[in-house]
């Protein structure tokens, strides 16, 4: 059984009975779309960021380095760190200090940009969005693929031995050890509990946004119109929809209900999550922060890779897919 | 006590400064409240993340930059209710 049909129900029930739009036209899948997408999505999301933020509560980014430093096998490595970044918290404000404590602990410049892929790319947001409109499936497909581009690509970027394009101050710093903080169990159910509401309070307008333009277009659009131009058939959409995802990143949480849509309107699955993993892993602003401690030429191959490892993803579900 | 706060410049980091200067005039605490964008004290002190809430050079623990978590974390210092 669908364990959302009460939320389809609830929100036929607001369209037809209390509305009064008049069942089948344009403007009642519209409406319909929008109630259910936004309470199915909005309740996932309270779910899903309470679990994770608590499991994440057992892998501290301190401990993290730590683990890496000593672990000490080429590709499982990269495997490992892409691994961990999964679970570790992580926003780009932590990426510069990150990247920093990596290196001073030993973890070579390969395995810290596994990690530094892997954080922003596997994230619980995309994961809750791709589960509730596409299905557990897909949610898990983006997880595998996520975690081979940034062991791949963090594996190449060890071999060209970049050391050199990091800035100096890199190797400068010398910390001592964090004295660790014990957690009770009870105060790990209380940052979880805080940082899911954090959360929701500041992307539920970017989710009522995509969300909406996703109904409009869920009602509105014709359907061959996109498939044309989005469809497997175009060899140019999985680059074009990398480049057009890099600028987006603050908006991961609007994009992906849009995303939702163009699929169901005909744009191929590969083309779509290249978009979205384009949206989460390669962001402006975060180049901008990481231009502290890495060389422009650095960025500049770290995303070249990057982005090369996610339109060869996109092309292999494209294919795969079909 | 000095309080300092420590950031890499992102929105949450400067938003986390503000909270502390708000709460210091609401609680009248005569303490001196600054932001440093320099990362690599962040990492001598053996963390990797940011922000960070530093008081009198030892980095205090809370649980969201949320202006109660905050609070919390601060009014608990001086009595060692960690």
């Amino acid at each position: 059984m669908d364990i959302f049909a009460p939320i389809q129900w609830f929100a036929d029930w607001l369209t037809y009975s209390i509305f009064k739009v008049s069942e089948g036209t344009a403007l009642a899948n519209s409406i319909s779309f929008f109630i259910y997408d936004t309470i199915k999505i909005i309740l996932l999301l309270a779910v899903i960021i309470f679990v994770v933020s608590l499991i994440r509560t057992y892998f501290p980014p301190e401990k993290t380095k730590k683990f890496l430093s000593k672990v000490k096998f080429p590709i499982l490595n990269n495997f490992l760190a892409a691994l961990i970044g999964i679970v570790t918290p992580f926003c780009s404000c932590s990426a510069v200090p990150l990247f920093i404590g990596f290196v001073e602990a030993g973890v070579p410049l390969g395995v810290t940009f596994s990690f530094l892929i892997s954080a922003p790319m596997v994230n619980e947001i995309a994961l809750v969005l791709l589960w509730g409109l596409f299905g557990w499936q897909i949610a898990l497909l983006y997880i595998v693929s996520g975690v081979a581009i940034s062991t791949v690509s963090g594996w190449v970027l060890g071999k060209l031995n970049l050391e050199k394009w990091v800035e100096e101050l890199v190797y400068k710093v010398k910390s001592v050890e964090a004295e660790e903080k014990k957690m009770t169990l009870k105060s790990r159910v209380t940052y979880a509990k805080n940082f899911m509401i954090d959360i929701i309070k500041s992307v539920w307008p970017y989710i009522l946004i995509g969300v909406a333009i996703g109904a409009l277009m869920h009602g509105y659009t014709p359907n061959d119109l996109l498939a044309k131009y989005t469809g497997p058939n175009n060899f140019f959409a999985v680059p074009v929809a990398v480049l057009v995802g890099i600028p987006l990143y603050s908006n991961a949480a609007g994009t992906i209900p849009i995303v939702s849509v163009l699929i169901a309107k005909g744009m191929a699955i590969g083309t779509a999550l290249a978009f979205m993993m384009a949206v989460t892993a390669l962001s402006l602003p975060e180049f901008i922060i990481l231009k502290k401690i890495l060389k422009p030429k650095l960025i500049a191959t770290y995303a070249s890779i990057v982005g090369l490892g996610i339109i060869f993803t996109g092309y292999l579900f494209n294919l795969v897919l079909k | 006590m000095k309080i300092e706060v420590l950031g890499s410049g992102c929105a949450t980091c400067k938003k986390l400064y503000e909270i502390v200067k708000h709460i210091i005039k609401e609680e009248k605490i005569d303490v001196e409240v600054e932001y440093s964008g320099d990362v690599t004290k962040i990492v001598t002190l053996g963390l990797i993340h940011s922000p960070v809430l530093v008081v009198d050079g030892k980095p205090i623990k809370i649980s969201s930059t949320s202006e109660k978590d905050v609070k919390e974390a601060l009014l608990c210092v001086d009595k060692d209710c960690q």
